[in-house]
């Protein structure tokens, strides 16, 4: 059929199974959102507060869903503002598909009225980007945008459309949407039955996932891995919620702030086997000392992530849940019961030193928040201490339900994320935030009120930017450089409910518990305000640039 | 990508090629064979490249085109400058009072020993296209790339 160029970006986001789209009209994208009034039934479009919580809730729905996210922002600063989401989604490898307008072709290079390179300028954050001024291209770029988001290792990509291929009219005809490829096998089987004769031949092997793990859906073969070869379990940031907190092998996430077992069994262990998981420095430590001689065994889709931050024994480059199921049959089942004794005594002593102190700690807090979650409510965390404290404390029984900012580190990523996994997975979303990250996102409130979306927003107050206070603390003696808010000089509960949403305020663990039930027998989006020491540290910590060794769990004394 | 991630490039040429479709950048790369294949996996991350290949210097024609300028108002110095010119079999390709442009093809290490030739005279202005290769014998990239 013969149709505008905006009604084939719709008809095409529609075909690629597209129901719900975040965004932010403007003058470049007037004739997609007229297009996209047309076909409202098909797609709901979601007006956001800003194009940054658009791209956060496109991300925050493809990471708890697993479809591919989308958003659509104007040009110049409407495509701009979109950035930090994007990045934000490409270090995490997030499927996500983002519309932006631009200036008709004859105005391009010409500095025209919100004119900006935006292809230029994410050229380093997304998989590919395209730049479309001719309505042809339109459906089969659009296509190929899909593939590739969802493509081997996922990631965003961006389309740029012209005004003018907008307004042109060109033939259009419905295809199925393309099949989702798995990550190419590029290894011989030799390397194979080398890595799974390393493997049997280490004492003290230790399984090592991240976010790869829930892209390719291998959380079974890696529980079945860990259990031939009676191995614990440990993940990074990005791998919690892939497999049950309270799997008997798991210990947890390992790292700068990881479980203390996960990191100390890490660190002992003879063999490593790293799952979909790219050793970024937080996990590491000084990469140059990380496990030097240690076999590693690393099995990635993405070829570059494998030797590039440590030296790997076996790089094995395929989709995780194949390779695994290959190599599965290779490994020899067997027992080990020194090193599981070993770890145990590890559990026993992070047991040992683990936090009980009574009253409103960072821990208590998210243990009462803990009771309430419903197994298949997706939690998302803000960027900061409450992050680290909820990837510590929280249990998880099912693949994505945590949703986090592990490699940008994204302040403010929470309420839109929690917009974007709420409406995605049709449940309550539970967010943990900061009060400086709460600042930095609040406008969306007027979304989720806005949509009626059921969230939980439990804001850790603490007055101070509670993770570079903590650096200040223990690396910068105590000089507080612009981290400490007046205490009380924003009043949360009165700014949830001047956007039409609930709240509350809690200074006790009661207040605390009681504020929660509320939460979670509102409707709507529900803020608790509850107040948390501001001396409270995330612990145990790997100082930065330390090595594994270099792990402390206490302070002083 | 190359700056971003701090890959140590010493030439970048980007060129047409035979065919419409393709485009082909040469690159002069310095690092050990980790990098190099860090190198070529984050390339082959980028979706507009077909393929890369790793090119031996034994197995390769290299070349590359230099211009220089030189001041040529001294007149003792005309001669020497045309003989070491003639030496390195460089073509006048402009000739003035005032200056002399010459043309050097041939491979990167003949051009860095002409250039420091010519400092013996006062050089007003280098430019050097950087290298391109081509692989001797039957191997095309392209066939590659269909494979």
């Amino acid at each position: 059929m013969l149709c505008k160029g905006s009604e084939v970006v719709v008809r095409t986001l529609i075909e690629q199974g597209t129901s719900l789209v975040y965004g932010y009209p403007g003058g470049m994208v007037v004739d997609i959102y007229d297009a996209l009034w047309h076909h409202r039934t098909e797609i709901r479009h979601v007006l956001t507060a800003h194009e940054q919580g658009a791209a956060h809730a496109a991300d925050g729905y493809a990471r708890a869903t697993g479809n591919v996210g989308v958003c659509i922002a104007t040009s110049g600063p409407g495509a701009t503002n979109l950035v930090t989401g994007i990045a934000t989604a490409y270090l995490d490898s997030v499927p996500m598909v983002i519309i932006t307008g631009n200036v008709p072709q004859e105005n391009i290079g010409t500095d025209a009225f919100q004119e900006i390179d935006i292809t230029g300028i994410t050229l380093p954050i997304t998989k590919h980007n395209y730049f479309v001024s001719d309505a042809t291209r339109l459906a089969s770029v659009i296509r190929e945008a899909f593939a590739l988001a969802q493509s081997g290792r996922p990631g965003p990509v961006l389309v740029d459309v012209t005004k003018n291929a907008q307004e042109e009219e060109v033939e259009w005809e419905q295809l199925p949407p393309l099949p989702r490829t798995r990550p190419k096998r590029h290894y011989h089987r030799s390397e194979l039955v080398a890595a799974a004769e390393a493997i049997n031949a280490s004492s003290r092997p230790y399984v090592y996932f991240g976010g790869g793990a829930t892209s390719c859906s291998a959380e079974k073969q890696i529980m079945a891995l860990a259990d031939a070869i009676d191995a614990p379990i440990g993940c990074s940031l990005m791998g919690i919620s892939a497999i049950p907190s309270h799997h008997p092998r798991f210990l947890g996430m390992e790292g700068m702030h990881g479980h203390l077992a996960s990191t100390l069994a890490m660190l002992e262990s003879d063999c490593l086997i790293a799952l979909g998981v790219r050793f970024n420095d937080r996990a590491t430590g000084n990469r140059a000392k990380f496990k030097q001689g240690t076999t590693i065994i690393h099995i990635d889709a993405d070829v570059s992530e494998l030797d590039k931050n440590t030296e790997d024994t076996f790089a094995i480059v395929g989709d995780l849940k194949q390779t695994l199921q290959e190599l599965l049959p290779l490994v020899r089942h067997r027992a080990r019961p020194n090193w599981s004794e070993f770890v145990e005594g590890l559990r026993a002593h992070e047991e040992q030193v683990a936090d009980r102190r009574e009253g409103l700690t960072p821990q208590n807090a998210l243990r009462a928040l803990n009771e309430l979650i419903e197994d298949d409510a997706c939690v998302v965390a803000d960027v900061g201490q409450h992050q680290m404290w909820a990837a510590q404390t929280l249990t998880f029984t099912k693949p994505r339900t945590f949703v986090t900012s592990g490699g940008l580190g994204t302040m403010g990523f929470g309420l839109g994320a929690a917009i974007g996994a709420a409406m995605g997975t049709g449940r309550r979303a539970v967010l943990v935030i900061g009060d400086g990250g709460f600042y930095m996102c609040l406008n969306e409130l007027a979304t989720a009120v806005a949509e009626r979306v059921p969230l939980v927003i439990l804001i850790m107050n603490n007055s101070v930017l509670g993770m570079v206070r903590q650096w200040q603390t223990l690396f910068y003696e105590k000089r507080y450089s612009a981290t400490t808010f007046t205490e009380g000089q924003t009043d949360f509960v009165a700014v949830a409910q001047a956007f039409g949403a609930n709240g509350a305020r809690a200074n006790s663990l009661d207040e605390l518990e009681e504020a929660l039930q509320n939460a979670f027998a509102a409707k709507g989006p529900f803020v608790v305000d509850c107040k948390i020491d501001r001396d409270e540290l995330v612990l145990p910590m790997m100082p930065p640039g330390g090595t594994l060794d270099d792990v402390f769990f206490r302070v002083g004394e | 990508m190359f700056r971003r991630r701090q890959f140590n490039i010493s030439s970048l040429t980007v060129s047409e090629t035979e065919s419409p479709e393709f485009s082909r950048i040469t690159v002069l790369f310095d690092g050990d064979d980790r990098a190099k294949r860090q190198l070529k996996s984050q390339l082959y991350k980028l979706p507009d490249i077909q393929v890369v290949s790793e090119l031996d210097r034994e197995q390769t024609v290299n070349c590359e085109l230099l211009l220089v300028k030189l001041a040529n108002s001294d007149p003792s110095s005309r001669n020497d400058i045309l003989d070491a010119a003639g030496a390195f079999d460089a073509k006048v390709m402009d000739y003035t009072r005032d200056t002399i442009i010459l043309q050097l093809v041939g491979e990167s290490r003949l051009i860095d020993n002409f250039i420091d030739l010519m400092r013996d005279y006062t050089i007003l202005e280098i430019c050097r296209t950087g290298v391109v290769s081509l692989q001797r014998g039957s191997a095309v990239m392209r066939n590659l790339a269909e494979q």
